[in-house]
């Protein structure tokens, strides 16, 4: 059948199961548009900004597990979705961003709305295209979701110029992908799984350090049960909150640079991590030459780059998580080497308990001024750790993922590589089209949250219920933390002294506002915030002299924290 | 160390942006870099000659393998190799220097390839030691210029 690239491009989303895209209209995809217009199976959102229809797409696979799609027009629409690009590749997100692009003559001419994003966006998405005739388009976009989409997951981009969208080709949407460059390996070697076992049964104080891989695998439950069936303790990275219960008596919590003090002893003192689904990021090693002296390391990872990147690795295993946390419990599950091992690691166990009892994640509570994190508890009181949490970046985000117990994967969204500010919010709006019967919260900074703000309107206009819990201490916080600790108090430039009036601002938008000034007040507002309808925003003002505690300074090993 | 990296992509537009891009994005070292076409003409050869202690290799040889059009990526370090270069030089020819490039020329089995009033052009092929001797004794002659094609490699038997 005949059909005019518009129309395959619409077809080919709703034949791959595409239920909605975000994205923003122009002269490049206007034919795309009247496509759009004619079709009732792919919903399209009007976002307010293309960095906040990059975000969504985003949000929408965390929470998901689905792949995100974008459409954006040339040019200016395209450069403003790099940013987004850039986050969801760093974290390793599944999403498909469709460009429009000046037609096939006038590439490379300086022409009206033009701007070369296949180059600018090479080093920021997993592959890239430019779809040259309308012929290839339907093959192109399977391919694009294909790779988005499996391996190591990440943003692909396909660029449509606006004559390959206006001609006709037969619409010819391949059942199999086939990439002789593109064989991900997803059986982990089953000698190097033995070995990984032998060797972290005969040590005596293993840690597991879980990163996001295992939520993009799906490997959750494998790393309950292997965990459980060896007692191991388990520390997550941010990108891993939620792989692993949070109030499992296993869990040791996040690590690194603001990680728990009991889980920076633990991985210091080890000898032997298990490694899966993480990379080691400089935010988690701290310095690298003091990294956990005494631990052998096993790596499990889907990207064989990730391996032997930063630190030297003793057993690597390329492939799925799920696949070789499986193979793993097959070895252990029920052997009576595993209830030795038990007991032999005992003591080790007793240790990280006595770290975690003397120095919990805490913070001094004050009467007059309201706390952040008490009010990430008592968002976690209220939805009773069941709410899909999407953070900006700084304190607040730190905050929510030290405060906030997450039990289940994909209930915690967050820019951990890229440290995208203004993420939130979108990122809260595209969970909540992908899961509409959850509560989703956005836990923001006044910082932050201005920098996406515009999306409030894309939330009221689809009435999507999103609550947006804004720790307003009136400061850029993590840099004014770091300018207070390292900087003699020289907060250059991190004070924010016009606000805008929060509250004001989002019934403007068409939203609710609440304000809570006082600690007294925290529980009652929130509780009237997450009851009201549609999307709401609550402006909580907090103490700006709060600082995010533990902390282990840039350049510092792990058992340097600075602690409350 | 230096390592001769042979890399079989997919002959499409924007490949070599990919691979090179990788190398500037990453901080890589490109010393010399060849692409043309295999036997099959889908299937281009880039061959990179590249530095880097072991880690910084592992991780170069892993990105390339990573890159979705690249199909193989072969690094021939203890590998047995033939490797060739072919490099044209302009160089000085006059008075008792034409004697001398003529000499080299034939000791070195290079070929003159263009002759002007004081100046000729010499091609030359071989392995690295060999253009580099090569270059070093032309040199005291007046060398104008020189264009070197960079490496290429192919292991040797089957």
């Amino acid at each position: 059948m005949q059909m005019t690239g518009a129309e395959i491009f619409v077809k080919a989303l709703a034949d791959l199961g595409v239920d909605v895209v975000f994205g923003y209209p122009g002269g490049a995809t206007i034919n795309i548009y009247d496509a759009l217009f004619k079709n009732v199976k792919v919903r399209h959102m009007l976002c307010r900004h293309e960095q906040g229809a990059v975000h969504m797409a985003d949000g929408y696979a965390r929470a998901s597990g689905r792949t995100g799609v974008c459409l954006v027009t040339s040019g200016p629409g395209a450069t403003n979705t790099v940013t987004g690009l850039a986050t969801a590749y760093m974290d390793s997100i599944p999403i498909v961003v469709f460009t429009g692009q000046v037609p096939t003559l006038l590439i490379g001419n300086d022409a009206f709305q033009e701007a070369d994003i296949v180059g600018i966006s090479r080093p920021c998405t997993k592959h890239n295209y430019l779809v040259k005739e309308t012929k290839d388009l339907a093959r192109i976009i399977k391919e694009a979701f294909y790779i988005a989409s499996t391996g190591r997951p990440g943003p692909v981009l396909v660029d449509m110029p606006k004559d390959v969208l206006a001609a006709s080709a037969r619409y010819d949407l391949p059942k199999e992908v086939s990439l002789r460059g593109y064989r991900p390996t997803y059986e982990g070697h089953p000698r190097q799984v033995e070995s990984a076992v032998r060797l972290l049964l005969s040590m005596e104080r293993p840690v597991v350090y879980a990163g996001g891989g295992v939520i993009l695998s799906n490997a959750s439950g494998e790393l309950a049960e292997l965990s459980r069936a060896l007692s191991l303790p388990v520390t997550t990275t941010l990108m891993g909150m939620g792989a692993f219960p949070g109030s499992d008596p296993l869990s040791l919590g996040m690590l690194g640079m603001h990680g728990t003090y009991a889980a920076n002893m633990a991985i210091s003192n080890s000898d032997v991590i298990l490694a899966v689904g993480a990379r080691f990021d400089d935010r988690v090693t701290g310095k690298v030459s003091e990294f956990a002296p005494h631990a052998k390391i096993i790596h499990v990872d889907i990207d064989p780059t990730s391996i032997q990147k930063n630190v030297r690795v003793d057993i690597p295993i390329v492939g799925d998580l799920k696949d070789v946390l499986r193979r793993m419990i097959k070895l252990v599950k029920g052997k009576k080497e595993a209830t030795a091992y038990r007991g032999k690691t005992a003591a080790w166990r007793g240790q990280i308990a006595s770290w975690a009892k003397t120095h919990p994640l805490t913070y001094k509570p004050s009467k007059g001024k309201i706390k952040p994190q008490y009010v990430v508890e008592q968002i976690h009181k209220l939805t009773k750790g069941k709410a899909i949490v999407a953070t900006e970046v700084g304190q607040n985000q730190m905050w929510a993922a030290q405060f906030y117990n997450y039990e289940q994967p994909r209930t915690f969204l967050s820019s951990g590589g890229l440290g995208t500010m203004g993420y939130g919010l979108p990122a809260a709006i595209g969970a909540q089209v992908a899961m509409p019967g959850r509560l989703v919260v956005d836990i923001a900074g006044d910082g932050s949250i201005q920098m996406n703000i515009q999306e409030l309107a894309t939330a009221v206009q689809y009435r999507i219920p999103v609550k947006v819990v804004i720790l307003n201490n009136g400061t850029l916080g993590m840099v004014r933390q770091w300018q207070e600790l390292f900087f003699d108090g020289n907060y250059s430039q991190t004070c924010l002294p016009r606000i805008p009036d929060f509250v004001k601002l989002a019934e403007a938008y068409g939203a609710k506002g609440f304000r809570a000034t006082k600690p007294e007040e925290v529980p009652e507002v929130l509780r009237k915030g997450f009851a009201a309808d549609g999307p709401v925003l609550i402006d909580v003002i907090t103490d700006p002299a709060e600082m995010v505690y533990p902390m282990v300074p840039a350049g510092a090993g792990l058992t340097e924290m600075l602690l409350v | 160390m230096r390592h001769t990296i042979s890399v079989l992509v997919e002959n499409e537009f924007g490949v070599l942006s990919r691979v090179s891009g990788l190398f500037s994005g990453r901080g890589f070292n490109i010393e010399s870099l060849c692409v043309a076409e295999t036997m099959d003409p889908q299937v281009s050869r880039m061959t990179i000659v590249t530095s880097g202690n072991d880690q910084i290799i592992e991780q170069i040889l892993k990105q390339l393998n990573k890159l979705i059009p690249v199909l193989k990526v072969i690094d021939f370090t203890g590998v047995d190799t033939v490797d060739r270069e072919l490099v044209l030089v302009k160089v000085n020819a006059d008075g008792d220097g034409k004697q001398e490039v003529l000499r080299l020329v034939d000791i070195f089995r290079a070929r003159i390839v263009d002759v002007a009033p004081r100046c000729y052009t010499i091609e030359m092929t071989g392995g690295e030691g060999k253009v580099l001797a090569f270059l070093q004794m032309l040199r005291p002659l007046g060398i104008r210029e020189i264009v070197r094609t960079g490496k290429i490699a192919v292991s040797r038997g089957m």
